[in-house]
Formats: structure tokens, sequence, C-alpha cells
């Protein structure tokens, strides 16, 4: 048996930014990252997605809306109808969303401003494989970065999210309280990511691929990226 | 009305912004009479804003050589070399005349086109930064441009993915009629893969890449080349419009058409767009250009070759490639979704010529066009010495209440309802962002720190544009230190009134001095630069506002700076105890005192201090933070943010002084007592004070045991937001 590093498909659009950024992250907890461009119908072999933060077709129409129809989209369907772990930041949760994969929509944010910020994340699930390597109640701290991440279900699609238990993060004090002051962006219920019911993927609005690299910040986004590699 | 191919008069020369001398001239130089289009060209190609004409004779006086630069003055931007075969490329540019017609795309389009200056390099952009001037918040206008430039600076970049991490925002009813916005950009590129703008070898091909050509910004470049009246707002139409979306595209395609070798030379299409981009890189090649202006894709109909030299639609280069790489190119640009056609090409001589469905359009020499171009030795009266001011009596006077007026003003203030509107985490690279003293990002891949600042104190300026000029150079080189880099190169954008004023020329003359005495003395050349005149409404100028942006390096990042304090820290002073209060923002903000004598510099005393500063930090021994706008005590604030602190001021010297003085190379450092030792060996030589420690809930000064000032951490959390408040009440 020879040693491979599990390869991890970062998927560009035409506006991605975060791409690099997510390569460099993969590459940090020892996957193989690989670009896929967002024409390619297969995912060139990979056993894992990252689908990166940007402004993927320049968030016409709605942020994720046209890179959700893209051929590479049918790709990650298939790869996450197959349990393949897939993992979206910012951008990359608002395709998800969009193509369907997690519940619910985004809207723009309260304060209908850009924003660009510290924040801290309570833990919800710590028993999916993307979520391994946190616990449960554990406080992260991590940026945010963007103008459309007010997380909104109708009534019974957040019923079914909370009865499924499908909240990943969400947004709190320090102690890890959760209440309206702590929220920035005004989303439902502080929902800062969200876990499909397989458990397979997970959507973030932040950013852990900045935070991997201990000389930038503390590495709370390591514990993402990793799970990603390790599962993938 | 004309068409385009009717011959010119001088009533058109005198409507397109020439005088009747430069009329004149362009008639002797061309030997015959321009038509339209030719008129078109050669006015926007002599507007102050793209030749220079009123500040080239005093720009020489800068310093622009030195060691480390790659690339100075005259291309898209300057080059220095910052190790292991690494470029920085930077430049600074204005946008504000159309930012004050229209902020939010004024802004953006200012951001896009710094972005291209760089990129054009062949550089990847890495950060930018924005030196703000407004008016009166009082004013409902003005809060309206502050919030539409902010947004426009924010949706730019974030959407391109380069991370604003610096700059400046500042007020004075000086800037009610003509607000500022500077942006500058910093990009990284290895020193054997710079391109340039120089067109070459004949027979290659001339490509047009980007959006579509529409009737946007026509005569951008005149308009910023004049000054306004009440019918501003009029100006609207020459606005450009920006889309972050297809920059984005064009730099991902440019850099990597310029990767795979396939560029010869490029230019993006800035002012005047594609009269500047074609003569210049012609003028620099020393080359001719033939051009089929029928197949610059459109976005309007029936748009003539006036319009089509003359758009400034945005997000537009142009290229040229050898002949057999041209389909190679265009498969590219398809790739990443782009236009990209093919124009015309490189021609023997120096003439441009362009032909319109099938017939001439102008066929004119490039020299008189570029380098003939007027230059003027404008008549200039230096601004008389100010004379030092009275100070008032500070005897029983209330400091907290004082301190609380300036750390709750929008000048003094935080700028975090600014700056958390911009992406500062895009890139994975940024170790200090904006609320420290300058930005510092790794170079991809590297250890590499590269740090930048803006700065420009413009009511210091408006005293004394020489002194004042040198202190923003010198205040630049203190905040570089903070985070340990040492200066490596200067870009500057000079904001003034009229020219044709002589008051306004001499304070600009004056200013150049100062800037350029002060980076001869620190040995740090100015690479690149812009210079924005006319910025005066109804008679009225701006302040004298010349902004430096510097660019320092950390040979190798150990550790990321902090400007914080945190529990048990002992708290020094760096240099002289006291400042000087002559000229300070607490007299003119507190007092209404706008008088004073601004210092020149102590450039050997500033050297030593940074130098000492910077060892320190790198060394990750100390939390740096220069004394500069409010003095002591607003800096104190901006450190204190999870712990409080109590400081006493030596029992011999003025309270006043010691709080809000400024000038001169004064630092406070914080550090844990375990390194005191080492930090006061290190600094042997330079004057170091113990001034206190952070500890407590609260910002404190004792003096002769009272206390003067007491603020608690909420209090001051809560001022420091007040002044810039009305940003987040949507």
């Amino acid at each position: 048996m020879t040693w491979r590093r599990p390869k991890i498909g970062v998927v560009r659009f035409p506006g991605s930014n975060r791409d690099a950024d997510a390569m460099r992250a993969v590459e940090l907890c020892g996957g193989e990252a690989v670009p896929v461009w967002h024409e390619s119908e297969d995912l060139l072999g990979v056993t894992g997605v990252l689908i990166p933060g940007g402004f993927s077709y320049g968030d016409y129409l709605r942020a994720g809306a046209m890179a959700a129809h893209s051929p590479v989209m049918k790709a990650v369907r298939k790869h996450a109808e197959a349990g393949g772990p897939v993992l979206g930041i910012c951008n990359g949760l608002q395709i998800l969303l969009e193509a369907g994969l997690l519940p619910g929509a985004m809207l723009p944010n309260r304060s209908l401003r850009f924003i660009h910020k510290e924040v801290f994340l309570r833990v919800e699930r710590d028993d999916t494989p993307l979520l391994g390597k946190l616990r449960c109640g554990q406080v992260l701290r991590l940026p945010i970065a963007h103008k459309e991440g007010n997380w909104f279900a109708p009534p019974e699609v957040f019923q079914e999210v909370e009865r499924q238990r499908l909240i990943a993060l969400r947004y709190c004090s320090a102690e890890g309280e959760v209440a309206e002051a702590y929220n920035p962006n005004g989303a439902l219920a502080a929902v800062a990511g969200l876990t499909n019911r397989e458990g397979n993927v997970l959507g973030m609005m932040p950013h852990p691929e900045c935070r991997v690299d201990p000389f930038l910040g503390e590495p709370f986004g390591k514990p993402f990226i990793a799970a990603l590699v390790e599962v993938s | 009305m004309k068409r385009w191919d009717d011959g010119a008069e001088l009533a058109d020369a005198l409507d397109h912004g020439l005088s009747p001398q430069e009329w004149e001239r362009l008639l002797t130089a061309l030997g015959r009479t321009p038509n339209l289009t030719e008129l078109g060209i050669f006015a926007a190609l002599w507007s102050e804003h793209c030749s220079y004409k009123s500040s080239r004779v005093h720009l020489t006086n800068l310093p622009t050589s030195g060691p480390r630069v790659v690339q100075g003055p005259g291309e898209n931007a300057g080059a220095v070399d910052i190790g292991e075969g690494w470029v920085a490329v930077f430049k600074v540019e204005s946008h504000n005349h159309p930012s004050f017609i229209e902020p939010y795309q004024g802004a953006a389009t200012g951001v896009g086109g710094i972005l291209r200056d760089v990129f054009t390099m062949g550089a990847r952009p890495v950060m930018l930064l924005d030196s703000l001037r407004f008016g009166e918040l009082s004013l409902p206008r003005m809060r309206y441009l502050v919030d539409g430039v902010v947004r426009g600076i924010g949706d730019y970049g974030n959407c391109v993915g380069v991370p604003t991490l610096g700059g400046e925002v500042d007020f004075d009813p000086a800037y009610n009629g003509n607000i500022l916005v500077n942006a500058m950009c910093v990009g990284v590129a290895r020193k054997d893969k710079l391109f340039f703008a120089r067109a070459q070898g004949a027979g290659n091909r001339v490509i047009y890449l980007g959006s579509k050509t529409g009737r946007d910004g026509i005569h951008g470049a005149t308009m910023a080349s004049d000054t306004f009246d009440e019918t501003a707002e009029q100006k609207r139409p020459t606005v450009q419009v920006g889309d972050p979306f297809t920059e984005k595209l064009l730099i991902e395609a440019c850099l990597e058409l310029m990767e795979k070798g396939l560029v010869v030379a490029i230019q993006d299409m800035g002012a005047a767009g594609l009269t500047s981009s074609a003569f210049e890189m012609a003028a620099r090649g020393g080359c001719g250009l033939e051009l089929d202006l029928s197949r610059v894709p459109v976005r309007a109909e029936g748009m003539t070759p006036y319009e089509l030299m003359l758009s400034e639609s945005q997000e537009r280069m142009l290229l040229v490639a050898r002949p057999q790489d041209v389909q190679e190119i265009f498969a590219i640009c398809h790739r990443w979704g782009l236009d990209a056609c093919d124009i015309g090409e490189v021609v023997e001589g120096r003439e441009v010529v362009a032909y319109w469905k099938g017939e001439l359009a102008f066929r004119l020499p490039v020299a008189p066009l570029v380098d003939a171009a007027p230059r003027y030795e404008r008549p200039f009266q230096l601004p008389p010495s100010p004379s030092a001011v009275t100070l008032p009596s500070f005897s029983g006077r209330n400091f907290s209440e004082d301190l609380r007026r300036l750390l709750a003003s929008p000048h003094l203030g935080s700028k975090r309802a600014v700056y958390q509107q911009y992406d500062q985490t895009v890139g994975a690279a940024t170790l200090a962002g904006p609320g420290g003293e300058a930005a510092l990002v790794l170079v991809p891949g590297t250890r590499i720190g590269l740090a930048a600042t803006t700065d420009c104190n413009a009511f210091a300026c408006s005293l004394d544009p020489y002194a004042g000029a040198a202190q923003a150079v010198v205040e630049a080189l203190r905040n570089l230190a903070c985070v340990g880099a040492e200066p490596v190169g200067v870009t500057d954008c000079l904001n003034f009134g009229s020219p044709e004023n002589p008051q306004v020329m001499g304070q600009f003359v004056a200013a150049v001095q100062g800037l350029g005495d002060a980076c001869r003395a620190l040995g740090v050349p100015v690479v690149s630069g812009n210079v924005s005149f006319y910025n005066e409404t109804s008679g009225q100028a701006i302040l004298p506002t010349p902004t430096v942006g510097m660019v320092g390096v950390v040979p190798w990042v150990l550790h990321r700076p902090r400007f914080t304090l945190r529990d048990g820290d002992l708290v020094a002073l760096l240099g002289p105890v006291v400042g000087q209060l002559n000229g300070s923002r607490y007299l003119q903000l507190v007092w209404d005192i706008k008088a004073g004598v601004i210092p020149h510099p102590d450039y050997q005393g500033e050297k030593t201090a940074a130098e000492l500063v910077r060892s320190l930090v790198r060394l990750g021994l100390v939390a740096a933070r220069d004394i500069s706008d409010g003095g002591l005590a607003v800096i104190l604030a901006e450190m204190c943010d999870e712990i409080g602190v109590r400081v006493s001021i030596p029992g011999d010297v003025s309270p006043a002084s010691f709080l809000f003085g400024e000038w001169g190379p004064r630092y406070l450092l914080a550090f844990p007592e375990r390194f005191q030792e080492a930090v006061a060996a290190a600094a042997e030589g330079v004057p170091f004070l113990i001034v206190g420690r952070a500890e407590g809930d609260a910002l404190v000064v004792v003096h002769d045991d009272e206390e003067l000032i007491w603020l608690s951490l909420v209090e001051l959390a809560h001022l420091r937001e007040q002044g810039l408040r009305f940003l987040e009440e949507t």
C-alpha cells in the first residue's frame, strides 16, 4: 500500500475569491488541493469537495443562485448524494442552499451592509464526520465577511431543521451565550452553519480557511478543514 | 452640433478645456486644423489630469532613485525590491471629482482603476488602502457622501477579493464642496516577471480585452481637471460605472496571460480610455499603432470614433501580443468569459492612425501629444511662515472632559463603522489590518512581511504645507515601525485647489519640497504618484492634502504585531516626555485654535527611534503605537481594549503637553514586566520612561497624586463609536 494524501476538489467559479486560500488551507491540513473549474462535469477523482467563498458570477440574481445551476454542481450533487463529504464556506454555503443541498435561504444582512467581523460561534453538533473534531458547546472565534448571511427558513422548514438537529454553528458571546446582541446579521436562530441530515454536507458563513495557519491567528478554522481532509 | 470628423475651431477647443494659447500650440504642433475627434484626443491628453502640466516641473524635486527601486515614476505603478526575488508594486490615485458627484460609483471605480494600475504590471494585488476626506457631517449630503463612498469602496474591493487594510478618514469644512477619495493598492510580483506599457515590434497585434465600450465617462479626465460650481450635479453622466466581477475576471485572465508569456506590453484604459492607453503605449515604446475602431466591442448603438476614443468605460485593457499568440489569448479570455478582439497592429513610425468603417478617422503624431504636452511654470506665492500661538491656561482644566470630546469626534474616534464594511481577511495573509498602526500582510509562500500606511495631517498642512508634508512622511515611518517594517518606497497623492491661483500653487510647491526633503532625509524614494488639482468649488479650495502612501518590509516575520494592552503590561513612553501643543488636534478641536507653528521633523531622532521600535516589534517584545493625531491620551485610549491602564505624569511636566502634545518621535510601548530589562537596555540613548501599567477597568491618569483623567472602559468604547455611529443607523 502506498501513502497518499486525500484529494480535495476546490471548486472555482468565475468570481470565487477565497479559492486560493482554501487550497492552501487544505494543503496545510495534509490534503492535496485540486482546483475544479465550474464548467467541469466531473470531479477529477477527488474524494472530498470544498466550495470556497467569493462572489460566484458576481452574485448576480442572488448570491449563489447562478452557481447552483452550473455543470460542476451537478457533479457535486451526485458526490453528496453518494455520501461524499462537502464543505461550503460563505458563498459556498449560499450555493449549497440555492442547490437545495442544505435547507433554508440567505437574505441580505439586517444592516444591508457588508460585515467583516470577528465573531464567536457555539458548536451545536459534534456527531457528524465533518464536525467530529469539535465538541458540543465549544466556543470558537472566526471572521465573517459577507453581505448576505441572514439565514432564513419558513416555519415548517425550520421545524424540520430543529427536529433533525441540522444547526451546526450559532453566533454567540465569548461565553457561549446565544442572544440577539451577538447575532451579527439577523440570521434566524442565530444560525451560522448547517449540516444535512446525513452529516456529509456542512455549510458555514464564517471563514475557517484563513485561520488554519496559527501564524495568522488562533487556528480555530483547522478542525473544519482537517476533518474534511481526514474523512475524504 | 458638430460631427466627429468636422473641423474644429477655437470655440470647440475652449469647450474642451483648452486655453487659447494651447489651441495655438496644438495648431503649430499638428501643422493643420484637427477634426473634432483629434481635438478631443489632444484635450484629454493635455488635461491636467493626464499631462501633469502644472506640477511636472516641481515633481522633479522628489527623490526617485535608490538601490531597491526597480521601476520609478512614469509607468502604471512603481516597483521596489523586497527581497527573495519579489518586488512590491504600488501606487495611490485620486478619484475625488467623480466621488463628489456620484459617491458610490466614483469611489468604486477609483478602487477599480488603482487595482488595474497594479496588476497591469504583472503584480497580484494583495491589499488596498483608502485615504478619505469629507466635510461637515452636520450636512445631510455629507452623510450620504460618506455612506456612498464607503459602500462603493467595500463592494468593489470585497467582490474582487483584495483586502482593504488601512487608510484614513478625516473631516474639515474645507471639504464641504470637494471630498477626497485617494485609493492605494499594493501588489507583489516576481522581479523578473514585471510587465510594462511599451508597445513594441512592428507587426504585433493590438488586443482589446474586457468590458464593452459605452458612452459612460466621456470627458472624465477633463472633468477632473476643472473646478466645480453649483452645477456639479449635472456632471453625473461623466462618472463611470464599475463592475468588480469583470475586474476579478480581468485580473485572473491578465495574470494568466502574463504567466504564460503571451503579453508583449499591456496598459489599462483608465482616464481618457483608449486615447491614453494607445498613445502612451506608443510613446513609451517609440513606435506607432494602426487601429480599426469598427472592431472595438460596443455596448451602445451608433458610437462615433470621438466617443470610442474618449469613453472611460471601466474594466478594459489594451495589450500588445505576437500574432502567433493571438488565438491562445482569445481562448484564455473566453474561458474567463471576457470579450477580447484584435483591433489593430503595431507599426513603424511614430503615428497613431485609426480607421472607422473603412475610412480614416484620424492620423496623429505621437510626440506632440504625449512628449510635447504643455508644461507650465505657474506663478506661485509661498505661504507665510505661521507664528506661534500663545497657549491658554490649563490650570483647573477638566482633562477627562477634553478627552471625551476628542474621542467622541469623528476625527479621532474609532473608524470601525467604516472598515467593518471591508473584507480584511481574504487572501489569508493578513497579519495587521485597520485599527492598528499600519497594514501588514505576508507575501504568499514566504515569511516576508509587506507593510503599508497612508498618512496626511491636512490641518497641519493648512498651517504650514512644507512642515505638514514632511511630518506626514515621518508619521508614515513611525507607523511602519509599529509593525516592525522598514520603509522601502513612497507613493504620493497630492490633492490641492486650482493651480491657477498663486496661493494654492504656493502650497503645492511648499508641500512638494517638504515631501522631497523628508524622503531624502530618510532615504526613501518616491516611485509613483498622482496629482489632483482643481479641488475647489466656487473659489473655495480644499486644505492642502499631500497624502503619503508608504510601503515597508519585514524581511522575516517572527511575530504578529499587536497594538492593545494586556493585563499587567508595563507602559513606557519612548521619545520626548512632552509634545508640542502648537498645531495639535487638541487645540484645533477642543479650543478651536486653528493656528500655530508646525515643527520641522527631527530626522535623526525619528530614524533612531523608528529603528529601535522596529527591532523591539520584530522580536515580539512590545506592542507599539506612535503618538500623533490627538496626542498620548488618545493613543492610550486606542490601546485600551480588554484591560484598563493607570498612567502617572512626571511631577515637573505640564499635563496638557504630556497628554495632548504632538510631533516628534514619540511612541507608547507596552510589554510584560519580564521584558522590562531587555526593552530598557535596547532603548539606551533614547529617552525612555515607564509611565504606567495595564490594570483595572478604566483609563486613569494621575499627576502629583491628583486624578486628572478617569474614564471607564465601557465609556471609552462607547465614546470612540460616537463619531461615525450614523453609518450604522440605516
